[in-house]
């Protein structure tokens, strides 16, 4: 192999930089460097709704997941808690920054849900939500004069509260994760996990795993997206764990010399973080250290799509704006015809 | 001379006795009949699925009612409310109870729970029914008392308040029934989040005007203030478990969790020892006694009521009340004829079932001791065959052996011959 020298510098790209020979140095890499930078810059943006029965925890998690008080229950001053006659979305945004990273997270939160005798089409409030944040953003996709970044109000997750019987599935849980594991990524948490033993732990997961393929209902992450053999294995691993058995708590107790978050009872403490515990740990990593990205992606190159196909199905004309021009009529007709060849999976 | 106190009952006089009379000894007589009778108690359990209905129910009584291989009924969600019941006979000390204890599968599990109270109140109007009808008739021997004497209602331990289920579930309940609500899986809320809890709830119960079962004062001072440190944990928090694990060398009844174990049975975890006490130890007597004279009485009252006031009676089914007794005796003639017969018909066909058996014993063993004559006279046989043989064998020997002998006579014969012959021959020698 001989060496090259200044004059040999060719500016071969497709070459990598081999073994000792720096001068061949292109700097492709530096892109991720820049892609840091812009990131930092512009901020991240995450819409996690949370969805389950009053009482279980929700808004609790919440604010352990993000170490700090984003639910509805801290930003509102209400003392008493009244159960809502109808669901109510309410959806509230918390400007948060960690290590000069900013991100933009909207917890939306369902009171209402699952608590009124009849619960017959209770998933209908939250659905029409869910698309209409979709059609928002169609809405200001197929402007003509689009703004530069578009504002990310789609839901990116939706964490379902599964309530801790021991036994299996209930009617109204199965409906809900049916309907809704169409629309956007679902992530079944088993709350208030301190009131089952680990016996009893491993065997309402089994029966709910179970269950969720008797019904043929995916959640997140779902094996169809899957991209490659590395993807594959991590992913088993944690289809292997769903739904996750998590515990929240937002105070703060000394144990073994540490200050931890946890909940303290008579007859012992509970260790939010500690695995052996409970598995918030996992829920969080997965949902923000390292999935988050690729929730977000699922959502817009996947959920969205789907919408918007359905969608541009149809009316051929999509919704008049102020500037309904014929351009704009073959534009959009355009866009439907490759957008269908595109998504057909 | 007898001096007459002042008594707070007018027109009863107080006296005081110069012997010993003996009726102290009625309580005694009374607790003796009643051992010799039996108790009944009918507990009726309300929930949601999952609640650890049937872990409290075998803790309670200490025996697994509900266990492996007889699963209790919240092991499968069902698509309509049922009413079960499961009777138990209890001993302890020689006193027997019949414990009935009435379960409510389905409760609250649908998607759509309207009506789901329904099946309930049926349930307790027909044992309420069953009750009047025996209480009326003419000949009043037997008077099983099915009632509902308890309803224990587990309320989910969401830490907020109560649901709307709960509160229209014991709005129309607590006139029918003695309520006892608990805060099931009371492990999940830490002290503080359960004293929260308890205060929420008993709030909304006063505001919607719900009539839980009070217990009664009594004079005693003492058990007043118990009865009151009760009122104050209403409703009791309770958990169940009967899985035994050992605590610090000590055998309890408890839940084994990574970080600490939940003992059952201790009263700072939970209220189930208050429970237990109250329920039967202390105020099983008192809860049958509410039942029959508040919430009985008042069924009957409706029930008679509407029979009255319009002379027709609105249910169809039991016009018992309108008849004269002597219709009501024939009547009753008649059924007991028809049971009789009935009787008869059963015990004829056991008779029948019986005696086949029989027969099928006796030729079961006829044929079983043909065979066995058959074996022994086959084995007789083979033995003589056997024999013969041997005797064959041994008389071939025999005639053998015989043949040897005369064949060495004959020689010792033809020996003694040609001897004599030598002797002859050789004397010339």
């Amino acid at each position: 192999m001989h060496k090259k020298t200044m004059e040999d510098y060719v500016p071969n790209v497709s070459k990598a930089s081999g073994p000792g020979v720096d001068f061949s140095y292109v700097g492709i890499d530096a892109i991720l460097e820049q892609m840091r930078r812009k990131a930092m810059k512009q901020g991240f943006e995450l819409n996690i709704m949370v969805v389950g029965q009053s009482g279980l925890g929700k808004s609790t998690l919440m604010n352990t997941l993000f170490k700090s008080k984003v639910s509805r229950k801290s930003v509102q001053a209400t003392a008493q808690e009244k159960i809502p006659k109808t669901i109510e979305i309410k959806s509230i945004s918390h400007d948060i920054e960690e290590k000069g990273v900013r991100m933009k997270l909207t917890v939306i939160d369902t009171p209402g849900f699952g608590d009124q005798i009849n619960n017959e089409n209770c998933w209908r409030p939250i659905m029409k939500f869910i698309n209409d944040q979709y059609e928002a953003y169609l809405q200001e996709e197929i402007n003509i004069n689009r703004k530069k970044r578009i504002p990310d109000s789609r839901v990116h997750c939706c964490i379902y509260f599964i309530p801790p019987t021991g036994h299996c599935l209930r009617p109204l849980d199965v409906e809900f994760m049916r309907r809704l594991s169409k629309v956007v990524n679902i992530v079944p948490v088993i709350a208030k996990a301190d009131t089952l033993t680990l016996e009893e732990r491993d065997f309402f997961k089994k029966k709910i795993r179970e269950e969720l393929r008797a019904n043929g209902i995916d959640v997140y992450p779902q094996k169809e997206f899957d991209e490659d053999a590395e993807d594959r294995m991590i992913n088993e691993k944690i289809r292997e764990m769903i739904p996750f058995a998590v515990v929240g708590s937002d105070q703060e107790y000394q144990v073994n010399g540490r200050r931890l978050l946890g909940r303290k009872t008579k007859w012992g403490t509970i260790e939010v973080e500690n695995i052996a515990h409970c598995e918030f740990a996992y829920l969080r990593d997965l949902l923000i250290r390292t999935h988050m990205q690729n929730i977000k992606d699922i959502t817009s190159s996947i959920h969205y799509e789907m919408y918007r196909v359905r969608r541009l199905n149809e009316n051929n004309t999509v919704v008049a704006h102020a500037n309904g021009m014929p351009e704009h009529h073959l534009e959009s007709e355009e866009k439907f015809d490759s957008s269908c060849a595109a998504s057909r999976f | 001379m007898i001096e007459r106190p002042e008594t707070a009952v007018p027109g009863i006089a107080q006296r005081n006795l110069e012997g010993y009379v003996g009726f102290a000894n009625l309580p005694n007589q009374v607790y003796r009949k009643s051992v010799k009778r039996g108790f009944e108690f009918t507990l009726m359990v309300v929930g949601e699925s999952g609640l650890g209905k049937s872990t409290l129910i075998n803790s309670l009584f200490l025996t697994d009612l509900y266990s492996k291989d007889y699963p209790g009924p919240s092991q499968r969600i069902k698509k309509t409310v049922q009413v079960e019941q499961s009777k138990v006979l209890v001993k302890e000390g020689g006193v027997q109870l019949t414990l009935t204890i009435v379960d409510t599968p389905g409760f609250g599990d649908a998607v759509d729970n309207s009506n789901c109270w329904q099946p309930v109140i049926n349930y307790i109007d027909s044992k309420c029914e069953d009750f009047l009808n025996a209480e009326s008739r003419v000949n009043r021997r037997s008077m099983p008392d099915n009632r509902v004497h308890c309803c224990l209602y587990f309320i989910a331990p969401s830490g907020h308040g109560l649901k709307p289920l709960d509160i229209e579930f014991m709005k129309r309940l607590h006139d029918k029934v003695n309520i006892i609500p608990l805060i099931a899986k009371a492990d999940t809320l830490t002290p503080e989040e359960c004293q929260l809890f308890k205060k929420q709830i008993m709030k909304e119960i006063q505001d919607h005007k719900i009539k839980i079962y009070e217990f009664p004062d009594t004079e005693d001072d003492e058990d007043n203030k118990l009865i009151r440190r009760i009122k104050e944990k209403m409703p009791l928090a309770v958990v169940g478990s009967n899985v035994v694990i050992e605590v610090n060398g000590k055998k309890v009844r408890g839940r084994q969790y990574p970080w600490g174990v939940a003992e059952v049975e201790n009263g700072e975890h939970c209220d189930f020892t208050v429970l237990r006490n109250m329920l039967i130890r202390t105020h099983m007597q008192d809860l049958k006694d509410v039942t029959n004279n508040v919430h009985y009485e008042n069924y009957r009252s409706k029930k008679l009521a509407a029979v009255t006031c319009n002379g027709v009676d609105s249910s169809k089914s039991k016009g018992q009340l309108t008849k004269s007794p002597l219709a009501q005796m024939e009547e009753e003639r008649r059924e007991h004829v028809m049971k009789m017969k009935k009787m008869e018909a059963e015990m004829e066909q056991v008779f029948d079932m019986k005696v086949k058996e029989k027969k099928q014993k006796l030729k079961d063993s006829e044929a079983e001791l043909e065979r066995r004559h058959e074996q022994m006279k086959r084995n007789l046989e083979a033995q003589y065959k056997e024999l013969e043989e041997k005797r064959r064998v041994y008389e071939d020997e025999k005639a053998n052996w015989e043949a040897q002998q005369r064949i060495l006579e004959q020689q010792k014969l033809d020996a003694s011959k040609t001897m004599e012959k030598n002797k002859k021959k050789g004397k010339i020698f």
